[in-house]
């Protein structure tokens, strides 16, 4: 818990816009440790001096310590500030924080990743995790839903790993003109699609909560079991240290005791009410 | 014919059918291909068959307002197009090209409306089942118009 109060600095070495009001800045320590250390879906709060601090994942890869990445949706007032910071410019960042994913738990299992939205950039680092130890998993599926192929995020990414041989990539949209050659319809959709064995795999969702939600559902009818679904949930967070109860869901503290969680853990606090 | 009763048998849409059914349903059938852009089936055309997916995908199409066509939905490997053979007017209410080199078994709609007028029992077992498939594109479709992946308000 040493200094996480305190934030450090990081100096921003690039900017990315990743689509039209999504940006990802690579980010350097400049503080006490070059170092930072963070375990796949952990998150910093991040404060912009002088406007104030929100929780953004880290979603770079958690092998590589010198450099922080975060990728942000603008959305209101601190991300519309965050926006227009240039290369140069200073943050503080307080963190990581949460449990993260639980990686070893999918060992020796296949896997199965399932975004939505901006909930690729949490899942990016455990995408980098299995890859960087491809071994200790058996098939490794990533299925990908967007709004339309102008907000898909990390496009390098998705068509190098779509290029491997030993990894599944889909990637889906709501809609999409002549151009776009891929699936269209929500990401449940393809679920039905997966090939692998439910008993022996481990799946890994994020997005916006209707979208968990849904995923669940449709997972389960596949006949996963609910521990072996994990979710990503968000909620307002202010210190990110367990203190002043801002993140509470139930008997739960997000930033404390999760924000990963397995679905038999939060089933109870995710409505199911049918469309 | 032998080829295109196992593969409809197996076919998890005619899942335990029975053998006279199946029979009935072999005999509308035929396998098909179509070649990357083809145009499977058109807007307004008369809609007189379905065809079950064997290996490709199928790009749903309508106009959209002063945006050209737009893709609303793909059907890839197993899944079943087309329903509207089944209801009056018996018109497509969308395009359908297809992205890729599709195969696939079209069932002739007229042949098989003219079956199950005569044979109430198939007409029952084919109905229950398109209604599942109209049931999961009707649930897909009230997600796609949520958003889901958007920022809640
Ligand atoms: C653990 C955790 C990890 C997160 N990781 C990321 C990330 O990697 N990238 C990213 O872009 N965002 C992430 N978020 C969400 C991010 O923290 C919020 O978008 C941000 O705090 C909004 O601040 P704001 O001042 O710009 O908007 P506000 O003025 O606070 O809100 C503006 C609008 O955004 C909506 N909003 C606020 N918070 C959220 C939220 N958590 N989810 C969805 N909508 C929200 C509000 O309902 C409102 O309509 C994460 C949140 C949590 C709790
Ligand atoms: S953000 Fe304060 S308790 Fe979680």
């Amino acid at each position: 818990m040493k200094g996480s109060m305190q934030p450090r600095r990081f100096r921003i070495d690039k900017v990315y816009w990743e689509t039209d009001d999504t940006f990802t800045h690579e980010l350097i320590p400049i503080d006490e440790g070059r170092f930072f250390n963070f375990h796949p879906g952990q998150f910093n709060m991040i404060y912009i001096f002088g406007v104030g601090e929100i929780p953004i994942s880290i979603c770079g890869d958690p092998d590589i310590n010198t450099r922080l990445y975060h990728t942000t949706r603008v959305v209101g007032d601190v991300t519309k500030r965050k926006q227009h910071l240039k290369v140069g410019d200073l943050l503080g960042i307080r963190g990581p924080f949460g449990n993260g994913w639980p990686v070893e738990k999918a060992k020796g299992r296949d896997v199965v990743v399932i975004a939505g939205g901006i909930g690729l950039a949490p899942l990016r680092p455990i995408i980098y995790h299995f890859l960087n130890h491809r071994d200790d998993y058996e098939s490794i599926t990533l299925i990908y839903g967007t709004r339309s192929p102008d907000k898909i995020l990390y496009r390098k990414e998705l068509e190098e790993w779509s290029s491997r041989l030993d990894m599944d990539v889909s990637v889906t949209v709501d809609a999409a003109g002549r151009t776009w050659k891929g699936p269209v319809g929500v990401v449940t959709k393809l679920i039905p699609r997966i090939i692998s064995n439910p008993d022996n795999s481990t799946a890994f969702v994020c997005g916006p909560e209707i979208m968990m939600r849904f995923t669940a559902v449709e997972l389960l009818k596949r006949n996963f079991a609910e521990q072996n679904i994990f979710l990503s949930m968000e909620r307002n967070h202010k210190c990110g240290i367990g203190f002043c109860g801002h993140c509470q869901l139930g008997s739960y503290f997000l930033c404390k005791d999760g924000p990963v969680f397995s679905y038999d853990k939060l089933k109870s606090y995710l409505s199911l009410k049918e469309v | 014919m032998e080829n295109l009763e196992k593969i409809l048998s197996e076919h998890p849409f005619f899942r335990d059918l029975d053998e006279d059914s199946l029979n009935l349903i072999v005999g509308c059938a035929s396998n098909v291909r179509f070649e990357k852009d083809d145009m499977i089936i058109r807007e307004g055309d008369k809609a007189d068959k379905f065809y079950i997916i064997r290996e490709g995908s199928v790009a749903l199409e309508i106009q959209g307002p002063g945006k050209g066509k737009i893709t609303i939905d793909t059907l890839s490997d197993g899944e079943i197009l087309g329903w509207s053979w089944l209801f009056p007017p018996y018109h497509w209410r969308f395009d359908g090209h297809a992205q890729d080199r599709v195969r696939a078994i079209g069932l002739d709609g007229k042949c098989l409306r003219e079956k199950c007028e005569e044979n109430h029992d198939l007409g029952y077992e084919l109905l229950k089942r398109f209604s599942q498939i109209i049931d999961q594109r009707l649930q897909a479709t009230r997600l796609q118009l949520l958003d889901i992946y958007g920022i809640p308000s």
